[in-house]
């Protein structure tokens, strides 16, 4: 199970931070990294070089830090361990919700990825936090629904692929940006709806609008329009994203 | 199999239901929504179905006739569905409604710019091996989009008759009852084409398929459909199964298993995807998508869905509907109403002979009916016939969505909302478009309080010709509040998850003339016929009670609600008795008894809460109808209740606050 490579809590932390910060896209400057984990500005730039020798974040003096696919791999897994961990101190352990973030936050980096699994199917996998801001990122298993996670429950999560590309929720798209469907997230008649309406893997989904106030996405597939609603849309995850 | 039946007559063991006879035909329209099924069904039956450019019109199924070349046939208008999965009544009542009552011939309508979405439903009606043709409609929408369809192509590909339409212009439509008489005639006319899947579930179909033959379970359903759905775990088809064969269901779940082991997807997954992709091999064979500039409809389009027009858009569809009726409404009742009073000034008779008083009160009812329906009803239809027929709806529904969410429904519900301003009765039926019981009853509540036309006449009658303009506008926008408010604290007694959002947006369109002059006319004449025999029974009916004193015992009853704390006149009790009946009688009962001089009798603040108390107070006896027959007693008489509770609260406060402003 050890990782040769493991990183430590620390370099977690900053993945995290970043990942938080930056929306998993954009720069992310030195100064707001400090200020957000209260270390000094100079022992920030010492971790980002040293996270961007070992290829999770690139970095440049003066500019800041964003995230390499993998750093982004890994910043994705946490956040999600994170948020899964919230949601299960809050909804089964029933602990108040002002006190989850700091627990959660300490026990992100101990649980192993068949725990997060296991979490994921008892919580019923959850798509948002307790607080309801941020969607949880999909995990990294190549499953193509939850009902196939579910389904395959006994299988050993060692024998379970991991996915070899990182996948985004179709509200993170820009308009006029397409992707290939990997991944739906849901119950089984949200499943099953989105199917009906042609949404199956491998189809390719281009985003056309997106409604302000988290409003609902207007997307194009096979040859028409559809709009779905926020929570829906931020369950619909694809992978190759391209701007047309 | 197919059974070779000579001339138009359908083998009579095929049908049960129909009375027989030799030239009986049934055939049924089918496909997805908002693709002219219904269009074509007025077409061709002469009927007056409601027809509108957004998915879900017809909640319902719709029975037609026509004579065609000596045959008698009866057209049935399904639902628009996109799959024959039960997630939703439709659904179910579709497949049953093929599966069992087994028409003569089901007509595949299909929106040829949108092929490969149209095609998945075509599927499965292959699969359903129902008699077919395939009517291509909206062809020249297609072509706007820059996408032709081979027609002779695609007839090729599915082995079925395939026609060309622009149905709201009659376009195709005989050559489609020829294809439809032909193929009634003799079924050999559309090949058994087998439309094969991957070999991996194909196989596994077969399979299935000459088992359960073997077994001779003496099912409804075509065998190789049954073994499709029970590889596809339909909840209905594995119940009907497993009471004839629980061998059957062992073999399914094994191959399902097997196919599930090749995919890596669940079952029904793979079988989806497979017909998807079947869709869009033919889709891609038979048509050609030339470059396509952005057409007028993309540009118009961009602009209401843009994230500040599309809010100024959407406001002038939810607020300019209202204000348009009220306006245009306001300048054409003064016009008729001087008209009358030039003629006959509308005077009540207390005394005298019964027939003089009754007549009396007759004549008022035709004048009211003439100058409150005409100029607020006509208009309004034909506006919300426009707005229905353009497309927009979808875009409102799209922009209001998140605001939606705060009443705990999604954007779809604003649509029968919407409709709930001209009747509350058709937009409460129009809530079948939501997808649980739950959130239908949310959207009925909020739609009882919708200022329906009825309640626009006794608002206008009222307030905006006694008091002002600016008042009775007012009234909406706190109507508009109220809905906002009571939503909110109904989906607190009501919580739950809300369903997601998965509309198809359609092309804007060009509304039709005759497609909106004949809408209007339908709907008007529903009223006209309905309330004109009512209000001028009511009226007469009235002021002869009022003759002969019978008002005075139930008003004072009342007195302590309606006086003592609504600050209104004794005579407000009956009025808000009979206005249970249709609202508008509250101002026609009052003009029955006291003439159309009715600031002598009431105060501005009096004008204001009567209205208000009367927009809110209750459902009107056809609304708690339908209330009752779509959700029952108990949520009837709950949404009753509120109301009135509404009312009172709300009416009392207003007298209060109203006597310090005027």
């Amino acid at each position: 199970m050890a990782n040769s490579d493991r990183l430590s809590e620390n370099m977690e932390e900053y993945l995290e931070t970043l990942y938080r910060l930056g929306q998993g896209k954009e720069r992310v400057n030195t100064s707001s990294i400090s200020e957000n984990l209260s270390v000094t500005p100079a022992s920030v730039t010492q971790m980002l070089k040293k996270l961007d020798k070992k290829g999770y974040v690139s970095y440049s003096p003066y500019r800041g830090a964003d995230l390499t696919d993998e750093g982004l791999r890994i910043a994705k897994k946490i956040t999600r361990k994170h948020k899964l961990l919230e949601r299960f101190l809050y909804d089964i352990l029933k602990i108040k919700k002002d006190r989850i973030h700091r627990q959660a936050c300490e026990m992100e980096h101990t649980l192993s990825d068949e725990s997060e699994r296991a979490l994921c199917q008892l919580l019923e996998h959850p798509d948002r936090c307790p607080d309801n801001s941020k969607p949880i990122p999909a995990c990294d298993l190549s499953f193509s629904s939850c009902e196939e996670c579910i389904k395959g429950k006994e299988s050993d999560i060692g024998e379970v692929g991991k996915r070899n590309q990182n996948i985004v929720s179709i509200i993170d798209l820009k308009e006029g940006e397409k992707g290939k469907v990997a991944f739906i997230r849901g119950g089984h008649k949200v499943i099953r709806r989105l199917l009906d309406m042609g949404i199956t893997v491998g189809t390719t989904i281009r985003v056309i609008k997106s409604a302000p106030f988290a409003g609902p996405v207007e997307i194009a597939v096979r040859g028409s329009k559809l709009a779905l609603g926020r929570t829906i849309a931020t369950n619909v995850f694809v992978e190759g994203v391209e701007m047309i | 199999m197919t059974k070779l039946t000579s001339h138009c007559s359908p083998s009579s063991e095929d049908n049960n239901t129909w009375e027989g006879g030799d030239n009986h035909l049934t055939i049924a329209m089918a496909g997805n929504a908002n693709v002219g099924k219904s269009v074509i069904f007025n077409e061709l039956t002469g009927s007056s179905q409601i027809i509108g450019n957004w998915p879900g019109k017809t909640v319902e199924m719709a029975r037609g006739r026509l004579h065609f070349e000596g045959c008698d046939i009866e057209v049935i208008d399904l639902p628009g569905i996109y799959s024959f999965s039960t997630f939703s009544l439709e659904e179910l009542v579709s497949r049953e409604y093929i599966a069992f009552e087994k028409p003569d011939v089901v007509v595949n309508v299909i929106d040829a710019s949108v092929l490969e979405r149209n095609l998945y439903f075509t599927l499965q009606l292959m699969e359903m091996e129902v008699p077919l043709v395939v009517c291509a409609n909206q062809i020249d929408t297609a072509m706007r989009k820059g996408i032709v369809v081979d027609t002779e192509k695609l007839q090729t590909a599915l082995g079925a008759p395939v026609v060309p339409t622009v149905a709201v212009r009659g376009e195709g439509l005989h050559e489609l009852m020829d294809a439809i008489i032909e193929v009634a005639k003799d079924r050999s006319k559309v090949k058994k084409t087998r439309l094969k899947y991957g070999a991996e579930v194909e196989n596994r179909i077969e399979k299935l398929t000459s088992f359960i033959k073997s077994k001779k379970l003496g099912l409804e359903y075509p065998l190789r459909w049954i073994a499709i759905k029970l590889l596809e775990n339909d909840p209905e088809i594995k119940k009907l199964v497993t009471s004839k064969s629980e061998e059957v269901i062992r073999l399914s779940n094994s191959l399902a298993r097997e196919i599930e082991d090749i995919h890596k997807e669940p079952c029904f997954a793979v079988i989806n995807s497979e017909r998807y992709a079947l869709a869009s091999r033919i889709a891609g064979e038979v048509q050609k998508q030339s470059d396509m500039e952005i057409t007028f409809s993309e540009r118009l389009d961009q602009l209401v869905t843009h994230r500040v027009f599309g809010y100024v858009t959407s406001s002038i569809v939810i607020g300019g509907l209202l204000l348009w009726t009220f306006l245009i409404g306001n300048l054409l009742s003064s016009l008729l109403s001087e008209l009358f009073n030039f003629f006959q000034p509308v005077n009540p008779q207390v005394s005298g002979a019964i027939v003089s008083i009754l007549w009396n009160g007759a004549f008022g009812g035709i004048v009211a009916g003439i100058t409150l329906i005409i100029p607020f009803v006509i208009p309004f239809y034909l506006m919300l016939t426009m707005i229905e027929d353009s497309g927009i709806l979808t875009r409102v529904a799209f922009m209001m969505d998140s605001a939606m969410h705060k009443i705990g429904l999604h954007g779809k519900a604003l649509i029968p909302l919407i409709l709930g301003y001209g009747c509350n009765v058709p937009a409460i039926y129009g809530t079948r478009i939501l997808e649980t019981r739950r959130e239908r009853l949310l959207a009925a509540f909020a739609i009882t309080f919708a200022p329906c036309s009825a309640r626009t006449i006794v608002i206008l009658g009222l307030v905006a010709v006694f008091v002002s303009i600016k008042w009775a506008l007012a009234l909406y926008v706190i109507d508009l509040f109220i809905i906002l408010i009571l939503g909110r604290i109904a989906l607190k007694a009501l919580p739950g998850e809300a369903t997601g959002l998965i509309m198809e947006m359609h092309s804007f369109k060009v509304p039709s003339l005759s497609v909106v002059t004949k809408q209007t006319w339908t709907r008007t004449k529903s009223i006209v016929y309905l309330v004109f025999p009512i209000y001028i029974v009511g009226s007469a009916f009235v002021q002869g009670l009022y003759a002969f004193g019978v008002l005075g015992p139930i008003n004072s009853f009342m007195s302590p609600l309606t006086v003592g704390w609504l600050g209104l006149p004794e005579i407000a009790g009956i009025l808000l008795i009979f206005g249970v009946i249709r609202k508008e009688f509250i101002l026609l009962m009052l003009v029955a008894i006291y003439g159309t001089n009715l600031a002598a009798v009431l105060t501005p603040v009096q004008f204001i809460v009567l209205a208000l108390v009367g927009m809110l107070y209750i459902p009107c006896i056809s609304t708690i109808a339908i209330l009752v027959k779509e959700f029952g007693w108990k949520p009837a008489t709950i949404i009753s209740l509120a109301n009135l509770a509404s009312a009172i609260v709300i009416g009392g406060i207003a007298f209060r606050v109203l006597t310090l402003v005027f």
